[in-house]
Formats: C-alpha cells, sequence, structure tokens
C-alpha cells in the first residue's frame, strides 16, 4: 500500500551556509506573482477606469471598506498593510493545488507573520498611548493581574502562528493519508471534495481570520 | 544492554501512540462550541433574515476562533505519531 512519508520542507541549496528551503522558494514564487500583479494593474492609471484597473480598484475599495468596519474610521490608514497580507497568506495556502508545498505549513512563516502583527500592535499601543499607560495596562484591573496578562500577551503569537500552521499542517497530511488509501483508478475523483474543504475553504477562511485579528488587535491596542 | 535499549524504544513509541490517541479527546470542546455557536446563529437568521450574510460571516469568524484548541491537541498528536521526538531521547 506504500508508506506515509511527511517531511518538512527540503532544503533546495544554500547561499554562503545559509540554506533555502521549499518553503522560500514558493514564498518567493507567491511574492513575485503579487508584486507582477501590482505593477501591472497600477500601470498608466487614468482617472476615468478602464480595463484593468477597475480590479484594482475594487480589490482596494473592498478592503478599505473591511478595515473601516472593523477598525473604525479613523483607522483606516491601516489598509496597505491588509491589502498586501490577505493575498499573501490565502495565495499560499491555497498553492497546494497548483503543487508546491504551502509556505504556511511551516511554522516559520506563520511565526514570521505573528510576530510581526505582535511587534506592530506593542508600537502602536505605546506610540498612541504613551509608555506609562502602556505599562499601567499590564497592572490593569487589579495589580495581582500581572501575571495572566503577561501570559496573555505571550499567547497571542503562538495562537496566531499555531492557527494557521494546525489547518494548513494537518490539512497536507490528511490528504496524504486519503491519497494513501485509495487505489490508483479513485486518486484522480475521490479526493476532490476534501481538496475543496481543506485546500480552497479552510485557506480562505484562515487567511481572512489571521487578517482579522490582526486588525482587531491593533485598533484594541490603538483605542 | 541492547535488549534493554530496544524495550527502553518499544516503550517510548507505544506511550507516544497512546498519549496521541488520548490527546485527541481534546476534539470534544470545538464540537460542542462550534454545533452551539451555529444553532445561535441559526437562531439569529430565524429572527431577522434579511440579515443572513454578516450573521454567517460572524458564525464563521467565531467558529475559526473556537476551532484552534482542537487544532493544538491535533498538531501535537501528529508530531508524536510521526515525527517520534522522544525516541531519540531513551539512548
Amino acid at each position: 500500500m506504500g508508506e506515509l512519508n511527511i517531511t518538512g520542507p527540503q532544503i533546495l541549496f544554500r547561499i554562503g551556509g545559509y540554506p533555502i528551503t521549499e518553503t522560500l522558494r514558493n514564498q518567493w514564487i507567491i511574492m513575485g506573482i503579487l508584486i507582477f500583479a501590482a505593477w501591472f494593474s497600477t500601470r498608466n492609471l487614468q482617472k476615468f477606469p478602464k480595463g484593468k484597473q477597475h480590479f484594482a480598484e475594487l480589490w482596494v475599495s473592498i478592503i478599505q471598506g473591511l478595515v473601516k468596519q472593523a477598525m473604525g474610521e479613523k483607522n483606516a490608514w491601516f489598509a496597505p498593510y491588509v491589502i498586501a497580507l490577505l493575498p499573501f497568506i490565502f495565495l499560499n495556502n491555497i498553492s497546494g493545488l497548483i503543487g508546491l508545498r504551502p509556505a504556511t505549513a511551516d511554522l516559520n512563516t506563520t511565526l514570521g507573520l505573528a510576530l510581526m502583527t505582535v511587534f506592530m500592535l506593542h508600537y502602536y499601543n505605546i506610540k498612541s498611548n504613551g509608555i506609562i499607560t502602556y505599562l499601567k495596562g499590564y497592572l490593569s484591573p487589579f495589580p495581582f493581574f500581572l501575571p495572566i496578562n503577561i501570559v496573555g500577551e505571550l499567547s497571542k503569537p503562538v495562537s496566531l502562528s499555531f492557527r494557521l500552521f494546525g489547518n494548513m499542517f494537518g490539512g497536507s497530511v490528511i490528504l496524504s493519508l486519503i491519497y494513501l488509501a485509495l487505489p490508483f483508478f479513485l486518486k484522480l475523483v475521490l479526493p476532490l471534495p476534501f481538496h475543496i474543504y481543506f485546500d480552497i475553504f479552510a485557506g480562505a477562511i484562515q487567511s481572512f481570520i489571521f487578517t482579522m485579528l490582526t486588525m482587531v488587535f491593533v485598533a484594541i491596542a490603538i483605542g | 544492554m541492547n535488549e534493554a535499549l530496544i524495550m527502553g524504544r518499544a516503550i517510548v513509541l507505544a506511550g507516544s501512540a497512546i498519549g496521541a490517541g488520548i490527546g485527541l479527546i481534546a476534539g470534544l470542546g470545538p464540537g460542542i462550541g462550534q454545533g452551539y455557536a451555529a444553532g445561535k446563529g441559526a437562531e439569529a437568521v430565524g429572527r431577522q433574515p434579511e440579515a443572513r450574510g454578516d450573521i454567517t460571516q460572524t458564525m464563521l469568524l467565531g467558529q475559526a476562533m473556537a476551532e484552534t484548541t482542537g487544532i493544538y491537541s491535533l498538531i501535537i498528536a501528529l508530531i508524536l505519531v510521526l515525527l517520534n521526538p522522544l525516541v531519540g531521547l531513551v539512548g
């Protein structure tokens, strides 16, 4: 029946002793696609849009509406980060359908994104409220809440990164098990609904969840 | 000496497998919580059918948050069964 082979990402080559893994290569492919799409749809910007400029304006206006709804009117300046983050995570999640190992199925990627979110929320908290209020926030509502607040702050990057990693990695393992269990002639058709659920549906939901949580954390940190 | 080492490794592997299976009892929590959230969502749609899009979006968001602890236990079970991290500590 064959054997199950679940490994981490393969190391492709090394640049000066630093390993370049499959995760990095797949991420660079997705980044290339996104940068090309951004450059291509904003060439020859005109006041009355036509053609591909419609698509770019539609995307930007949808995300700006989402940011204003989730974070309030005064936080609409946060939209560019969301415009970049949401398609990045979504394309990385569904890149399993093209045959690439999803970059978000590696804890390094998701931990990096979660640490960016955590750094942003601490930075904007200090910048908006001053460092005295930020430090006093750890002692609220009662001073003996300090360890509880610290654990709560430490759990944010852990839960953000592990939620995305667990969904993607677990999905890929379950799909490997399904492919292992089927005979050859069923391998072409029967896994299809599982791909629809694990790759497309879970990928879209998890990317949306990550982005919404980022927006909500930063909005709470500012206000 | 070699026999004791093999026995030790066998015990660690058996313990990992049993631990992975028991750990997945944690799938009970998200099942109950997400089902409850879906029931409340259905109730809200019944009360106000024209808000169905907003209610569905909020419900899916809440359910994905509630699923997190189930995912934690799945990851620990997968790592225990497939990567066998504890066997290397035996000898």
